[in-house]
């Protein structure tokens, strides 16, 4: 993790500098204000702790610790993409169009919440309705290029990038200029109220510490599924093909695993989970229009490579990320969080390939004399 | 200067590598206009000494004299300069390119455009000069590769080569192709260019060859012998040497039941050429079968087609009690099949994967390693430390990931996952290539203790001593063909090096 | 745009679909001369977004346009010089390395280019060429740069002495490197091309072709690119056709929305606009797969070493 940290900070540094270009006066004091949007002042989070160890009730239960909500609304859904891309990379597949799985997923939800079923359904069977068809959607929206990859050797990743900008228009299609629009709105409308997450809030009552949170139970789908991937990777069968895949194809086959339809399902789940990103962040905002985010999928991908392809530690990179899309929100330059997840990227490649070079170096010193000797075929 | 002048000589040349001493102190040289055979096994020294004169290593000591004069040669461009060329056994020929492109590669003239239909021109009518007929228009991949490696030769020509390297040339060859190319090889020698002659094949070495110089270990153990003037008996001593360098306490061996019977196998290798053609061999439980032969004669494809990583041609493979086809499912049969691959990180192990999850690559699916979906973490945990102890394998812990780990203990990793579930059949394909002395020997020790144990053993070397000391029976393989059989009991090693050279057994 | 009759139609179409498509072009020519040395480099988004970014802004400020190409470009080659060090001598993988700079590439040029955002574009030289009223002398200047550049870097590749060492060093750089050549300078050197090749891209497009910057100009153009690389079967002429080809396919919601076809009414419907949106990146994946079943029949696939670092004395290429 050494390296990821590292990296970070050097990205923050490089996008001090980028900052100045832009004509920003004083970096520092940007990103003292990115911190305090999106993770609350010290004040907050001094009155949060003294609050616990004092075992009195903070008024504000959990916002005591700043801004909670809102970068827990926003970690949601990029949790889930950079789950998907968590499970495709460690088999070396490079899903890139979790953007597009998820924009498919928002799209069958949408699609269950507001034409299929009766506005007077129950919330659970609505909401389970409307994940499910998430799911399917991108799990079907995944497989395509697995397929294509696992059988004919297509490379995924200008299939899964070409299906981005495939659902980008299939959404706008439906959205703002066809079927679903409502009048001149490039939107669907409000989605009945059983089709919406509720407010954590609501809770309150029983669990007294969630007073005042306004975030979605989302971000426990997001969490319950790093656990069961994290439980699939490590502990399952299938995890552990998945790695000897990812790492030594070669081995892999001497084992006896399938290369082909291992390919077809990792990338279908891929899919799959960022489908249910898709649905999440549709029962969040309670409508499907035209301005639907588009770059969670790349935002997942750098998460997915911070966390070391890890799901555990994608949760709190996940919930940091959060904190730097709402600390971004605001402020001038616009553009500064997809900046920054850029530099933090490239500077994590970077020096992680660093420090693998020397454990490479090391290799070929080791290997090549012992090929040169017996070099009779 | 006397009347047959040396061509080049080569003195005192000394090479290392770690944990090898390649050359030590050779002395080797040609004269003009001769063809000159350097005879040896594998490991012997032969293509190493020659890719210092082509330049493609520097010695650490020793001198090199051409037409007299002393010369420092750093890089092939400069070998090329003064008129050494050399052939390699793999082809430096880009596959996509034409014999035309591939021959002007590299070249300082011309220097920007290509006139393509001129170098043709040039190109065909160098070949007419030589006998070396080939279309320079045609693209190499079109090529069978005895043209393609006319092509190779007509390179070095085109380069103004007066020397000429040529490593292990016939290695494959049709036999057709190799009359060819001892009639090219003639034809060059009596326009005044130099030839040597990597070889381990004796009967080809006689046949062309005007003297021969003979390396084993990194020395020369015969020098300028005349080929006509010695025996081929002779030669394969000097080749294959009589000292045994292990003597391995062994009980002898007492074979049971047959466990792995093939008949007739028939395979192609990578190349769609046959590598393995009609062999026929038996090993019985508790004995050690040993395949000797010089590395490229079949013995890769052979393993490769007794552990189901090639498809047979023809020919069936009994193990057990199991006919070994097309459909056979190896995951089954992988319990009872212990495979040492050639290749240790290629195949045999997951280099990011610890060395846990390492020894359970064979055993994953099954219980106790796993039982329904999930895999049961204390057991492979147990497994993992029960191995390492039992195998001594050197590692901090069992969570190492064993792309950390030297190639002696990845060796027993491989060893252990193979091994520990007493196989009936176990297929090791040079388990000790690239281990120095102590993770040889704890090699050997588990190979003799496994056969003790019960299992049949399919062992291939090239290391013929290492063969001699632990095998049982000795099968030497050429050209695709068993082409003898022994007990290595009161072995005639003399016997046994020749049939590794081809020479066929004289009654 | 004329009004008329369909002969003129189908010349402002072809001369649409010329300046549309010399984008892809530049980016198609310098990614094929990127792969022939093997080296991927899936930065073309990020570096286009640069050099669209990156010219318009020059030009916004100093009003040359010229400038404003040249800057461009620079940008595009420093991103691909990074991608070169980071792959050719650091050896780590491509496929991440170009994503991370497309990546980096998107944000950076969001961030700098929000200042230029909606700003006034710059105003075409204006011809009036029979048919062809009130075209943009500046398209024309690159359609016909493009037209010539294509043939040029074919016969480069197959008929001159650097073009052939190109060649060896991606097909088989063993060979290369025992014949004198050198595999890591010939590698850096036609990625910076590439790189510089991609800036042009998307400077033409933000300065030329579709004047003005907004974010994401480039709208996945880049990757197009790379799908063309291989449908283009790595020849630059090939390479023509099928640009040319895309940019038809991206103009034609805009043309078929042209009063002298009767199809004003379906065409003028957006939705079917946004369907029509699709086609381009539909059929980046029909090629695909078209081109990998050709390949096996053409035995024209790709450079043998695409992908791989080159290490001496390593088995195999």
């Amino acid at each position: 993790m050494v390296s990821s940290v590292l990296g970070v900070i050097l990205a923050l540094i490089a996008g001090g500098f980028v900052l100045k270009a832009a004509g920003v006066t004083n970096p520092i004091a940007t990103y003292q204000e990115i911190f305090k949007q999106g993770f609350g002042t010290f004040a907050d989070w001094r009155a949060g702790f003294t609050a616990l160890f004092t075992g009195t009730d903070c008024p504000k239960g959990l916002l005591c610790f700043g801004p909670l909500s809102d970068t827990l609304v926003k970690a949601s859904p990029i949790l889930l993409t950079s789950l998907a891309c968590i499970l495709a990379f460690r088999m070396k597949q490079w899903n890139i169009g979790a953007d597009g799985q998820m924009f498919m997923g928002a799209w069958a939800a949408t699609a269950i919440a507001v034409f299929i079923l009766p506005k007077t359904t129950p919330a659970v069977l609505m909401l389970g309705m409307m994940g499910t068809a998430g799911i399917l959607a991108g799990l079907i929206y995944g497989a395509i290029p697995g397929f294509l990859k696992a059988w004919f050797n297509i490379n995924e990743i200008i299939t899964t990038l070409m299906l981005n900008y495939v659902a980008y228009k299939w959404l706008e299609f439906f959205v703002v200029v066809g079927p679903w629009s409502i009048g001149d709105f490039e939107s669907t409308g409000r989605f009945p109220p059983s089709a919406t997450w509720p407010r954590l809030t609501q809770f309150a009552d029983k669990i007294p510490v969630l007073s005042g949170l306004t975030a979605n139970p989302g971000i426990l789908l997001g969490i319950v599924a790093a656990i069961v991937l994290a439980w699939i990777l490590y502990r399952s069968r299938w995890g552990y093909e998945i790695r000897v895949i990812g790492n030594n194809p070669k081995a892999a086959r001497y084992a006896g695993i399938n290369l082909k339809r291992n390919i077809l399902l990792v990338m279908a789940l891929s899919g799959a989970l960022a489908g249910l990103a898709g649905m999440n962040e549709v029962a969040a905002l309670r409508e499907l229009n035209g301005r639907f985010q588009r770059g969670y999928g790349f935002t997942g991908v750098i998460i997915a490579w911070l966390s070391r392809l890890n799901p555990i530690a994608a949760i709190f990179v996940s919930f940091l990320f959060g904190g730097l899309l709402v600390g971004t929100q605001l402020i001038q330059p616009q553009g500064i969080s997809s900046m920054l997840q850029g530099v933090i990227l490239f500077v994590v490649v970077g020096t992680e390939m660093l420090f693998r070079y020397r454990v490479y170096i090391e290799k070929i010193v080791e290997d090549v004399p012992v090929r040169e000797i017996g070099d009779v075929s | 200067m006397t009347e047959l002048s040396n061509a080049f000589e080569m003195c005192g040349i000394v090479k290392r590598f770690p944990g090898v001493l390649a050359n030590d102190h050779v002395d080797f040289s040609c004269q003009v206009g001769e063809v000159h055979a350097l005879l040896g096994e594998n490991g012997a020294g032969k293509s190493t000494l020659m890719n210092i004169l082509a330049g493609l290593y520097r010695p650490e000591a020793g001198d090199i004299f051409i037409g007299g004069k002393r010369v420092v040669i750093r890089s092939p461009q400069e070998a090329i300069a003064l008129g050494i060329g050399m052939v390699h056994q793999h082809f430096m020929l880009v596959p996509s390119h034409t014999v035309a492109e591939n021959m002007v590669l590299g070249l300082d003239q011309p220097r920007f455009f290509l006139n393509l239909s001129k170098i043709e021109d040039q190109v065909a009518e160098l070949g007419k000069q030589y006998g070396l007929n080939i279309d320079p228009q045609a693209k190499i991949w079109e090529l069978s590769v005895g043209e393609q490696q006319r092509v190779e030769v007509l390179k070095m020509l085109f380069r103004g080569a007066k020397i000429l390297i040529m490593d292990e040339p016939t290695a494959v060859l049709t036999p057709q192709e190799v009359e060819s190319l001892f009639k090219t090889l003639r034809d060059m020698t009596g326009r005044g260019h130099t030839i040597v002659f990597i070889s381990h094949k004796l009967e080809e070495v006689v046949t062309i060859a005007d003297r021969v110089t003979v390396l084993r270990r990194g020395k020369v153990s015969a020098a300028n012998v005349s080929a006509k003037g010695t025996t081929k008996a002779q030669l394969a001593k000097l080749m294959v040497g009589r000292e045994v360098l292990f003597q391995i306490d062994k009980k002898p061996a007492q074979p049971a039941e047959i466990v792995l019977d093939v008949d007739g196998l028939c395979a192609d290798n990578d190349r769609g050429l046959p590598a393995v053609r009609e062999v026929s061999l038996e090993v019985r439980a508790g004995e050690i079968l040993g395949i000797a032969g010089v590395a490229g004669n079949g013995q890769r494809e052979l393993a490769e087609c007794l552990t189901g990583l090639r498809t047979i041609k023809s020919g069936e493979i009994k193990i057990g009690d199991a006919v070994i086809d097309g459909k056979t499912h190896w995951r089954e049969l992988r319990w009872q099949v212990a495979h040492i691959p050639e290749d240790r990180s290629e195949v045999g192990s997951v280099p990011a994967l610890s060395i846990a999850e390492n020894l359970i690559l064979k055993a994953f699916s099954r219980p106790p390693i796993s039982t329904g979906l999930s895999i049961n973490k204390a057991a492979v945990r147990k497994n993992a430390i029960q191995l390492v102890k039992e195998y001594q394998i050197a590692t901090p812990t069992v969570e190492t990931p064993v792309r950390m780990l030297s190639g002696g203990n990845l060796q027993k990793v491989i060893l252990a996952r193979e091994t520990s579930k007493r196989p009936e059949l176990m297929i090791a394909v040079h388990p000790t290539r690239g281990l120095d002395i102590g993770a040889t020997e704890g090699v050997h020790k588990l190979l003799i203790s496994q056969r003790d144990a019960g299992a049949a053993i399919l062992l291939i070397s090239e290391d013929l001593d290492e063969l001699l000391s632990l095998s049982d029976r000795i099968a030497i393989i050429y050209e695709g063909k068993i082409v003898g059989e022994t007990s290595t009991e009161g072995a005639d090693i003399q016997k046994i090096g020749l049939q590794m050279a081809g020479v066929k057994a004289e009654a | 745009m004329t009004s008329g009759n369909l002969f003129d139609l189908g010349v402002t179409i072809l001369f649409g679909a010329l300046v549309s498509g010399t984008p892809l072009l530049f980016a198609t020519l310098g990614e094929i001369f990127a792969e022939r040395s093997g080296v991927m480099n899936l930065g073309i988004e990020g570096m286009m977004l640069m050099g669209a970014m990156g010219g318009f802004a020059t030009w916004f400020r100093t009003g040359d346009l010229l400038l404003g190409i040249l800057v461009g470009m620079l940008l595009g080659g420093l991103m691909a010089l990074l991608h070169a060090f980071i792959t050719i001598t650091l050896r780590a993988d491509q496929v991440v390395s170009g994503l991370a700079l497309t990546i980096l590439g998107t944000g950076l040029s969001s961030i700098l280019g929000q200042p230029y955002v909606g700003q006034r574009v710059p105003a075409p030289t204006t011809l009036t060429l029979p048919i062809l009223e009130h075209v943009a002398a500046e398209q024309i200047i690159i359609v016909l740069i493009g037209l010539v550049f294509s043939p040029l870097a074919w016969y480069y590749l197959n008929r001159t002495r650097p073009g052939l060492n190109l060649r060896s060093v991606g097909e088989h750089p063993s060979a290369a490197d025992s014949l004198g050549i050198n595999v890591i300078r010939t590698r850096y050197l036609y990625v910076v091309f590439g790189g510089l090749m991609s800036g042009l891209a998307g400077a033409s497009m933000s300065l030329i072709t579709d004047p003005g910057w907004v974010d994401g100009k480039a709208s996945g153009l880049g990757w197009i690119a790379v799908g063309l690389v291989i449908f283009a079967s790595w020849d630059p002429l090939r390479g023509l056709w099928v640009s040319y080809f895309f940019g038809l396919l991206r103009r034609l919601p805009l043309d078929l929305q042209n009063p002298a076809l009767p199809l004003v009414s379906t065409a003028n419907n957006p939705s079917v606009g946004r369907i029509m949106d699709m086609l381009p990146y539909l059929a980046t994946i029909f090629i695909l797969i078209l081109g990998s079943r050709e390949a096996f029949r053409k035995r024209l696939g790709a450079p043998a070493a695409l992908g791989t670092p080159y290490i001496r004395g390593q088995r195999g290429l």
